[in-house]
């Protein structure tokens, strides 16, 4: 029984609710002008007893941008919301139930890649809208884990059905999708599989397949995704290498961040209800990153877009911070 | 009775009883080795998919940490050990991790 005791102190000692997220000031220069984006998108994560976890997302955003044919006159509109927020239940060692508002499991990007902190590149992918069902989020039901796992490969799978939503703060479309993804572990590849279909407007089934390879031991990291919807589809391919093994320990050599991005999207016909560009577009896109200490990092980037509208140069910095804090001081062990 | 009739007829009855036995004697034999059969075949079988049930070392956790952590992002400059629990169980969640990576996992946060 003390024994007993003690193991659900330790658990307990180990299961304070987290405050987490980031903070930046980010900066987008085209054409039209510059445009500033400060942003905060706090998450929160709180354990209820020894199976259930919440967690919720928050996007703050304001949008500093200049009016058109005024220079040096800017207009300014502030959001607000949650970008998801859901209940967590470890059920089985192969199954977890997520319940609420959810981000949806298709590709990569809005899973993984989306927060400020994460992203390498400011902008989301071009395809990101893609099988994302407008939103990004759903709200509804969702199974998801790992379904074999072994010291060299991985399965996981995620379903979930979604429900249409008009509220606010939880709006989503009614759809249902899942993903499934093969990992194998020593060569750090993983393949992936994504399905969505739309249940509601024109019903569109949504298709994605990414492939994702890290080399062991090194800090590069290459990523890419293919989605296609009814109406269009399109791909991305990053390369993304952090420059660790260059200098000593605590060189400043060490910290730099090259990205280069290559995207591509084809329109199949004429019904823009997708969110991608009316035309067939191609986006290269040069960063190059600083991580400071205390988890801050300075973003910059070099975009061209090639269009049969017009190309276009976009140039971004920004600044974030990543934060990690419990909600309330608890005792070590 | 015909002797040669009730020698027959005890033939049988040994030979059933023997039959009996032997049936029952082979059950309780099968009954009895079934435990060491499961107790010898099952580390086979684990080791085979490498789910021992020894604990995780912090090397099983900083595998896993590289394998499924940081593929996304730059790992925090650190935090308390009273958070551990939590950020794991973020982690299993979003990363899909099965029950043995989790529990690495935490080992890895938790190196005490």
């Amino acid at each position: 029984m003390v024994a007993s005791l003690a193991l659900a102190c330790h658990a307990v000692a180990q299961d304070t609710p987290v405050i987490s997220g980031g903070v930046g000031f980010l900066t987008n220069t085209n054409q039209a002008g510059t445009t500033f984006l400060p942003i905060a998108e706090p998450l929160l994560a709180a354990p209820l007893g020894s199976r259930v976890l919440i967690e919720s997302r928050a996007a703050l955003i304001e949008t500093i941008k200049p009016k058109t044919g005024l220079p040096r006159r800017y207009s300014n509109s502030f959001f607000a919301g949650l970008t998801y927020l859901q209940g967590d239940v470890i059920v089985a060692p192969h199954l977890n139930f997520v319940a609420g508002s959810f981000l949806i499991p298709f590709g990569t990007y809005n899973e993984r890649l989306s927060p400020v902190w994460i992203n390498p590149l400011q902008d989301g992918p071009l395809i990101a809208s893609l099988g994302s069902m407008g939103t990004g989020t759903g709200v509804g039901a969702q199974v998801r884990g790992s379904a074999a796992s072994s010291p060299n490969y991985s399965l996981t799978y995620a379903a979930y059905y979604s429900t249409r939503s008009g509220n606010q703060q939880f709006n989503s479309e009614r759809s249902f999708g899942g993903q499934s993804s093969l990992y194998f572990k020593p060569q750090r590849v993983e393949v992936g599989l994504s399905y969505g279909r739309l249940l509601q407007g024109t019903h569109e089934n949504f298709y994605g397949m990414h492939v994702w390879f890290e080399p062991k031991d090194t800090s590069f990291r290459l990523r890419s995704e293919f989605a296609r919807g009814h109406h269009a589809q399109g791909y991305w391919v990053q390369a993304d290498y952090r420059t660790t093994s260059w200098g000593g320990q605590g060189s400043w050599r060490r910290n730099f961040e090259p990205i280069l991005q290559f995207q591509q999207t084809w329109r199949r016909d004429n019904t823009f209800s997708d969110g991608l560009p009316l035309v067939n577009t191609q986006r290269l896109d040069a960063g190059l990153n600083y991580n400071l200490p205390h988890s801050t990092r300075i973003m910059t980037s070099y975009s061209r877009q090639f269009s049969s509208t017009g190309d276009r140069n976009i140039w971004e910095t920004g600044l974030t911070y990543r934060f990690l804090s419990p909600a309330w001081k608890g005792r070590n062990k | 009775m015909n002797p040669s009739k009730a020698h027959r007829t005890h033939r049988v009855w040994l030979y059933g009883g023997l039959l009996a036995a032997a049936v029952t004697a082979s059950s309780v034999t099968v009954r009895a080795q079934q435990p060491t059969q499961q107790s010898t075949s099952k580390p086979t079988a684990q080791a085979k998919t490498g789910s021992t049930k020894t604990p995780p070392t912090m090397a099983d956790g900083a595998r896993v940490y590289g394998e499924n952590c940081s593929r996304c992002h730059n790992p925090p400059e650190g935090f308390p050990q009273h958070v551990s629990g939590t950020i794991a169980r973020h982690m299993r969640m979003r990363a899909s991790l099965s029950e043995q990576d989790w529990d690495a996992l935490l080992r890895f946060f938790n190196p005490k």
